[in-house]
């Protein structure tokens, strides 16, 4: 342990009496509780903490902020692990476990930082301009190394052991940022009533204020937070961070609840997602200082004037003991003499000439030497800065000049100006400005509901940010209406005077000194892009800034260029002539701050993924050792296995006993709709391709419903329960889509129909019993309705009761058996199930799911999802016959659109094996066995293109299996084994449909190199006659 | 988050919706077998850049079909009335398309 | 112009890369040109290249509102991929694949185009055979297919979820392994400098704002840089095909809407292709700068704002959690949003339109990006023969009409679904 060298004896905000443990990289170091992991990591004397993305060239830290573009870290272990985390928004607790990454084998030591040697050849761009041979394919050769060396942290494929929430918020105003300007906002806006939300990206409110010693700040701090505390409409969210504006003044906060402890205290989230609907927000996000850009500015020990400042101040750290300040505007002065004041020797090197007398004095006062119109040229050191060349420097002519001296120093603390944080803004299509005066981009044309106070508005002083924050929030206090505010400072207290003494001199680079060569000026440090490779891009042609952008991929990693930005623009104006205003600026994406993707995703995963539906029978399913399969979102019985049973065996077992006994099977998904009012007959007709209207009270008719466009929608059975009272039932996945298509249509088409709809889905259980011996079954437990064929004939509709159940029975069949659908109140479901099984039992009553159902449908014909594809007419279907020719229906219309009627398109058939050999596959191509063409287009060309051919193992052959290609004439749809015929057996669309009953034909499966010879039957394979639905 | 006034249940997020385009309309009535009417109603649009007049019903909330009048650039709502009050104006722009 | 290899980028880093020119010339528009291609996205600039390289066709300008690739070009989620069933789509995708694989050496520009693979899941028995109905078109013209079980998956993309957890267990994919991604802006530099090479001008922040007429003839277009005459106009605007078209009277089967893509923050790779979840609409990949790039469904809303709302955010999140397990901490690190041309069967249009003069080249949905080099190939076609190439025969507009859409989802006339 090497002890905490850097930390000063006493002053800052952390707990001196909580002692904090930590790990960097494998060894173990001690920091205090309030410490980032940054300041803690400055405070042990530790200043190489990364290695950059393309030339791996050592880096330190260098910012105090979110804005930190260097120290990334991995921190934690296994489910926990997290890669790129800036080390400076890292809150450091007691077995924190980091490491450094993108170096191998090690940090100090890294392979890769070769790269860094020849940075000429890899400027921005070189890969659009080679690996591009020797062959077609080379790229994916030079791209897997490439892929390696880039990426930064390495993921975990752990499991994330976190919870995370979501959760919903409102308020009038909504305030970003608890600096002094958020404060006074938040005060103001409180004190007139407004329910307000104050949002604080960092650990504990302050914002600038906190890295400040001087009494009256702290004063005002202290009073502010008192005040804010009493306030009860003011709610203050610490640890969170507005990462984005969105539609309606709903804002995207990220609040991390756990990310401080080494795991989540228990019943809590990792971290909360919020979405907050605001009527009004405040931006008081503040400024980020810049950097000034010159030779290896990105060496260890280079930082932020500010940071260099907060840690001193703030984390009571000593950042350097040799400290030279490189600035071109006043605020670096007061980080130079709290710099001093904490025992470093500091010099002031400013760009500026002929500084007023009131600044030399400070310095002098505070014994800081100052060195006018000189600039740092360069800075030296092989992994931290150990000098820094001092060159002439006049900014209105930047030349190349001799190093002037040379000064010793352990760290360079620059300042360059200030960029108002203004993402949010420009989250909302904001486009800022450039103020010439101030060198910095503020807000333009405000969208409605916003205002920008203090630093991100460009106040400069404290008074000037309060008195902004005030002005903003009584501003949105009229507008929603508040209560009067109290004028006047708030809180009232003393404040420092802090005009400017002289205005800052913009300043992008500072051009290498002269003599000795090399040294990469970096604008983006995070992406390692410099001032040559803008330069190149300029040069090329890429001058738009979003080509600049997005050829040298300046502001694209991890920090999104939020201290490289605008020293981008002033290069990019200097080499076009244009002013930073006529280069314009990129536009900022939510969000502001990366957001974990589990956070977002909130509670909504694994199988909560999405919701599961279930029937009122589940639990007996499950009990009973049902598969489950999905259909949408329900959950269904695929087959009941018995011990030993394959799913073939199970299903042969379940139809054979529908074929010969009784069957049970829970059919509660499908969709079902009341329909009901005096024109309901009406609106049955419109919306059936068949007639309705005459359909008599008691009876069910299957019917076709069409979509506008004419493609079949779906199918079902309607029963007339009474004059003006119809049953709906639709299949199980379409059942929502024709919901709001008959909603619609009564809604907004046909508004004078007296109808409603009324979706009873989950209001039913419904069973479907079937099979020779379903009406013994039936006679057993329902009692009050004719079972007789005269009482309730196919197709005929009534109503008894199970016991005490109410129970509606239709008599219709999907198996081609005897069959009854018995519809129960969903809450009896179970004990009408438990009814049929208990008395089914000596007559052989099996349950059966889906599997068994859809053998049961193929062997009749009877189509469904497979076949209602959405591309499917009626004739498709050979369902042709249905459509009424004496009344119009929806779709009918466009149904005879030329494409649609076309007499050659592929209808449906049933398909069966030639001579018993191969295999029948669902999706199987069907073929003209006489036409083995290579399709052509009506000009001769061929379809595919004369370009270089398929790889061979792509191209289908006769070696696989066949020359058939092109589209074929038609699919196979369904497949099934039929117990019944003990075959398989197929539905299938074939072009020319039943003209081809008889034939053969091929069906080709390429991806298995299979060529099958299948016969062309009608799609009823058993008792096409249908005597079984009566016998 | 997009919000939309239902006139039945008040302001609430678009997620509780169901989008169901275009509402320039009308609808031809049944009995026009008319294919160029109807295929101009089912597949041609406006598609304004500015103010849309579109179809949404509360589906998470009364299932009512709304007929909404939305700026499809600032994604402001104008208006948004039951579809059942609302007559869609007749539709002059249609083009012979080849 | 500069021919990039290995060599000349030795050479140029040793005068210290002062010896580059410019990709391509910052072309001021000339009075009048044989052919005004209105667009400067990767379609546009396709379409001017292969107007001069296949037809030699060279007096012709694109004119571009903003900067080129500004628009759908430099936002999308980079999948290249020819897996279409539907008869008029599958060859003129498979054609576009066969121009991706040449591009980079044809453009001399890399492109990088990487034939990483694309699996397409299937969640259900019934997805499984969709799939291998897919899969057999595809093989039966001559597109590389693979149908993969469970196991195979597990294999190739060990990362998905596999667990008993999953909401939506893994049946099986459908695996092209030609498919992949390329570097999107790349693709709109590279034709844009093989254009200019070869006489086309390039006319950035020039905004078409009407058409000059003749009889009912359009023979040029009003921009912000003044009048522009052209023998033939063509539009590839996808995204604002609707508000060009209006201009000259057409009203179109196009809905604009908002698509959001996503991407996270670089890590080291986890994922060697493109995978498209069966269950939701969602697919992810990761570029080679170590992003995981992810997309999802429209905001489902008629849109030109070219912003996505929160739900699409929350909702493609939780996607990519289900999926791919591991991303729970992973950062997002930018979602932004595009302007999508959505057709009323999901497939484009190429063809003249029904004004004289104009060509129009759209409808792209959110599948523009692998059809660059094809649609560009036959929209030259089409503007220099007055007819269509063979492979965008049915890529009419009068298809809808007719009755013949190409409606690969079976989705049906409701755009915000395809």
């Amino acid at each position: 342990m090497t002890g905490q060298v850097r930390r000063l004896a006493a002053g800052g905000r952390i707990d001196r009496s909580r002692p904090v443990s930590f790990r960097f990289d494998g060894r173990t170091y001690t920091g205090h509780a309030g410490d980032t992991l940054a300041s803690a990591l400055l405070a042990n004397g530790v200043t190489l903490v990364g290695r950059s993305f393309k030339y791996h060239r050592p880096r330190g830290i260098y910012s105090a902020g979110v804005e930190e573009p260097n120290a990334l870290v991995t921190l934690r272990g296994e489910g926990r692990h997290e890669p790129n985390v800036p080390a400076t928004r890292v809150e450091l607790f007691d077995g924190l476990e980091a490491q450094s990454q993108n170096r191998w084998p090690s940090l100090r030591h890294d392979a890769m930082s070769v790269v860094g040697r020849f940075p000429k050849l890899f400027a921005a761009g070189f890969y659009y301009k080679t690996f591009m041979g020797p062959t077609r394919r080379a790229w994916m050769v030079y791209e897997h190394f490439i892929r390696k060396a880039a990426g930064m942290g390495d993921p975990t494929s752990a499991p994330d052991p976190d919870r995370y929430e979501k959760a919903h918020a409102f308020c009038n105003l909504l305030v970003v940022g608890a600096g002094p300007a958020g404060l006074a906002a938040a005060i103001a806006a409180g004190r007139s009533g407004l329910r307000v939300i104050l949002v604080e990206d960092d650990a504990e409110p302050g914002g600038s204020l906190l890295a400040r010693r001087d009494r009256p700040a702290t004063d005002w701090l202290q009073s502010a937070l008192a005040e804010l505390a009493s306030l009860p409409t003011v709610r203050v969210m610490t640890r969170t961070s507005a990462f984005g504006a969105y539609d309606g003044m709903t804002f995207g906060l990220l609040e991390r609840v756990a990310d401080h402890v080494a795991v989540p205290p228990p019943f809590q989230p990792r971290q909360r997602y919020w979405r907050v609907r605001a009527e009004r927000a405040i931006l008081a996000t503040g400024m980020i200082e810049r950097p000034i850009v010159f030779a290896d500015n990105d060496l260890p020990g280079v930082m932020l004037a500010s940071a260099a400042q907060s840690y001193a101040n703030r984390f009571a750290v000593l950042p350097g003991r040799r400290v030279v300040v490189f600035t071109n505007n006043d605020s670096a002065y007061s980080a130079a003499e709290d710099l001093r004041a904490a025992g470093a020797e500091v010099s002031v090197v400013d760009v500026r000439p002929g500084l007023p007398e009131a600044l030399r004095l400070r310095m002098s006062r505070a014994g800081i030497a100052l060195h006018p119109a000189s600039a740092v040229g360069r800075a030296n050191g092989t992994r931290a800065i150990a000098s820094v060349d001092i060159v002439p420097f006049d900014a209105a002519r930047p030349a190349p000049a001799r190093v002037r001296t040379r000064l010793r120093c352990d760290l360079l603390a620059v300042s360059g100006g200030w960029t108002p944080t203004l993402h949010l803004l420009a989250q909302r299509g904001c486009k800022p400005v450039y103020d010439a005066d101030q060198a910095m981009l503020v807000a333009g044309a405000l969208p409605e509901g916003f205002a920008v106070a203090g630093g991100a508005a460009g106040r400069a002083t404290l008074a000037a940010c309060i008195e902004s924050g005030m002005a903003a929030a009584l501003a949105a206090a009229e507008a929603c209406g508040g209560a009067p505010a109290a004028q006047g400072r708030a809180p009232a207290g003393r404040l420092p005077d802090e005009r400017a003494d002289a205005a800052i001199t913009p300043v992008w680079t500072i051009p290498a000194p002269l003599g000795r060569r090399g040294g990469k000026m970096f604008v983006d440090l995070q992406h390692d892009v410099g001032a040559d490779d803008i330069a190149l891009a300029y040069r090329e042609g890429y001058a738009s800034v979003e080509h600049l952008k997005r050829y040298t991929t300046l502001g694209m990693a991890n920090d999104q260029g939020k201290t490289s930005n605008l020293n981008a623009l002033g290069i990019l104006a200097g080499l076009s002539g244009r002013t930073i205003a006529e280069v314009g600026t990129t536009t900022f994406r939510p969000p502001f701050r990366p957001v974990a993707v589990g956070a977002l995703a909130g509670p909504e995963t694994g199988l909560h993924f999405r919701p599961i539906r279930r029937s009122p029978m589940h639990d007996w399913h499950q009990e009973h050792g049902a598969e489950l399969t999905t259909t949408g979102l329900w959950l269904r019985p695929w087959y009941f296995p018995q011990p030993g049973e394959s799913r073939r065996d199970a299903c042969a077992r379940e139809t054979a006993a529908v074929r010969r006994t009784v069957g049970l099977t829970d059919v509660s998904s499908l969709g079902k709709i009341d329909v009901q009012g005096p024109d309901a007959a009406e609106f049955l007709n419109r919306v059936y391709v068949n007639g309705f209207s005459k359909l008599p009270v008691g009876r069910a008719r299957y019917g076709v419903m069409l979509r506008p466009d004419g493609i079949v929608l779906d199918d079902g059975t309607t029963s007339r329960i009474s004059e003006h009272h119809y049953f709906m039932t639709t299949t199980t996945a379409n059942a929502g889509k024709v919901m709001a298509q008959l909603e619609f249509l009564l809604q907004a088409a046909w508004p004078d129909l007296r109808v409603q709809v009324t979706s009873v889905t989950s209001q039913w259980a419904g069973m479907a019993v079937s099979g020779p011996m379903s009406r013994d079954l039936l006679g057993r437990v329902v009692t009050g309705i004719d079972l007789s064929d005269g009482g309730l004939p196919f197709m005929g509709v009534a109503h008894g009761h199970a016991g005490d159940i109410p129970v509606r029975v239709l008599r219709v069949s999907f198996s081609g058996e005897r069959a009854y659908e018995v519809y129960a109140p969903a809450g009896y479901g179970m004990a009408l199930w438990q009814m049929f099984c208990d008395r089914g039992a000596d007559l052989g009553l099996t349950v059966y799911g889906v599997e068994a159902l859809g053998a049961l449908r193929i062997e009749k014909g009877h189509v469904a999802g497979s076949e209602l594809e959405g591309r499917t007419t009626l004739a498709d279907l050979g369902l042709a016959r249905m459509a009424s020719g004496v009344k119009p229906f929806l779709g009918g219309a466009l149904a005879k659109r030329q494409g649609l009627a076309d007499p050659e398109r592929p209808q449906l058939v049933g398909l069966e094996l030639a001579d018993g050999a191969g295999t029948l596959r669902a999706g199987a191509i069907l073929c003209d066995p006489t036409a083995r063409y290579r399709k052509r287009f009506a000009d001769g060309s061929p379809v595919l293109s004369e370009q270089a051919p398929a790889p061979a193992a792509a191209v289908f052959t006769a070696a696989n299996g066949s020359g058939h290609m092109g589209h074929g004439i038609g699919f196979v749809s369904s497949v099934t084994w039929s117990p019944e015929l003990q075959r398989n057996i197929a539905l299938g669309f074939i072009s020319g449909g039943a003209s081809r009953i008889g034939s053969e034909v091929d069906a080709a499966f390429p991806l298995y190199g299979e060529l099958t010879k299948v016969r062309v039957t009608a799609p009823h394979f058993v008792d096409p006659e249908g005597e079984r639905l009566h016998g | 988050m997009l919000r939309l006034a239902c006139p039945y249940c008040g302001e609430r997020d678009y997620v509780e919706f169901l989008y169901g385009g275009d509402a320039s309309g009308p609808m031809p009535e049944l009995a026009d077998d008319d294919i160029d009417r109807w295929t101009d109603f089912v597949f041609f649009r406006d598609n304004p850049k500015g103010e849309h007049a579109e179809f949404w019903q509360h589906l998470h909330g009364c299932r009512q079909w709304l007929r909404v009048v939305r700026d499809t650039v600032t994604h402001r709502v104008a208006s948004v009335r039951p579809a059942r009050d609302e007559v869609p104006a007749e539709d002059e722009k249609r083009v012979e398309v080849a | 112009m500069t021919h990039y290899s290995a060599f000349s980028l030795f050479r140029e880093a040793l005068r210290g890369n002062t010896g580059w020119t410019r990709a391509w010339r910052d072309a001021t528009p000339k009075p009048a040109y044989d052919v005004v291609i209105v667009g400067g996205g990767g379609h546009g600039l396709a379409t001017a290249y292969y107007l001069a390289k296949n037809h030699g066709l060279t007096n012709v300008a694109v004119i571009e509102k903003g900067w080129i690739g500004g628009g759908n070009t430099g936002r999308n989620t980079t999948i290249i991929r020819s897996n279409y069933m539907i008869d008029g789509n599958t060859a003129f995708y498979e054609h576009s694949m066969k121009l991706w694989e040449g591009m980079s050496r044809d453009l001399n520009f890399n492109v990088m185009y990487s034939p990483r693979g694309q699996l397409n899941l299937g969640h259900s028995p019934a997805q499984m055979d969709a799939l291998a109905r897919r899969g057999n078109i595809m093989r039966m013209n001559g597109i590389d297919a693979e149908l993969l079980s469970r196991e195979e998956v597990r294999q190739r993309v060990p990362i998905l979820d596999y667990s008993d957890h999953a909401r939506f267990p893994i049946h099986g994919g459908l695996w092209q392994q030609r498919a992949g991604t390329a570097r999107h802006d790349a693709v709109a530099w590279g034709y844009a400098r093989g254009a200019d090479a070869q006489g086309v001008d390039i006319v950035q922040n020039c905004e078409v704002t009407g058409y000059l007429r003749e009889h009912d003839r359009i023979v040029g277009v009003e921009t912000t840089r003044g009048p522009i005459r052209a023998k033939k106009v063509g539009l590839a605007v996808a995204g604002h095909t609707g508000q060009l078209a209006a201009k000259a009277g057409l009203r179109l089967p196009i809905e604009t809407h908002v698509l959001q893509a996503f991407v996270t923050e670089a890590i080291k790779p986890v994922i060697d292709c493109v995978v498209a979840f069966g269950a939701v609409h969602f697919y992810v990949s990761q570029s080679d700068k170590g992003g995981l790039v992810m997309g999802g469904d429209l905001d489902g809303h008629n849109s030109y704002g070219q912003r996505g709302d929160l739900p699409i955010v929350e909702e493609t999140m939780a996607a990519a959690k289900a999926l791919v397990p591991l991303v729970s901490r992973l950062r997002l690190l930018r979602h932004w949003a595009g302007v999508m041309d959505m057709t009323m069967d999901g497939s484009p249009i190429i063809c003249r339109a029904p004004v004289d003069g104009l060509y129009i080249n759209g409808g792209w949905c959110y599948g523009g990006f692998k059809a660059t080099p094809a649609s560009g190939w036959c929209f030259a076609h089409t503007i220099a023969h007055d007819a269509p190439h063979p492979l965008n025969a049915r890529f009419t507009l009068d298809r809808f009409r007719r009755g013949h859409q190409l409606d690969e989802k079976g989705m049906g006339p409701t755009p915000w679904a395809h």
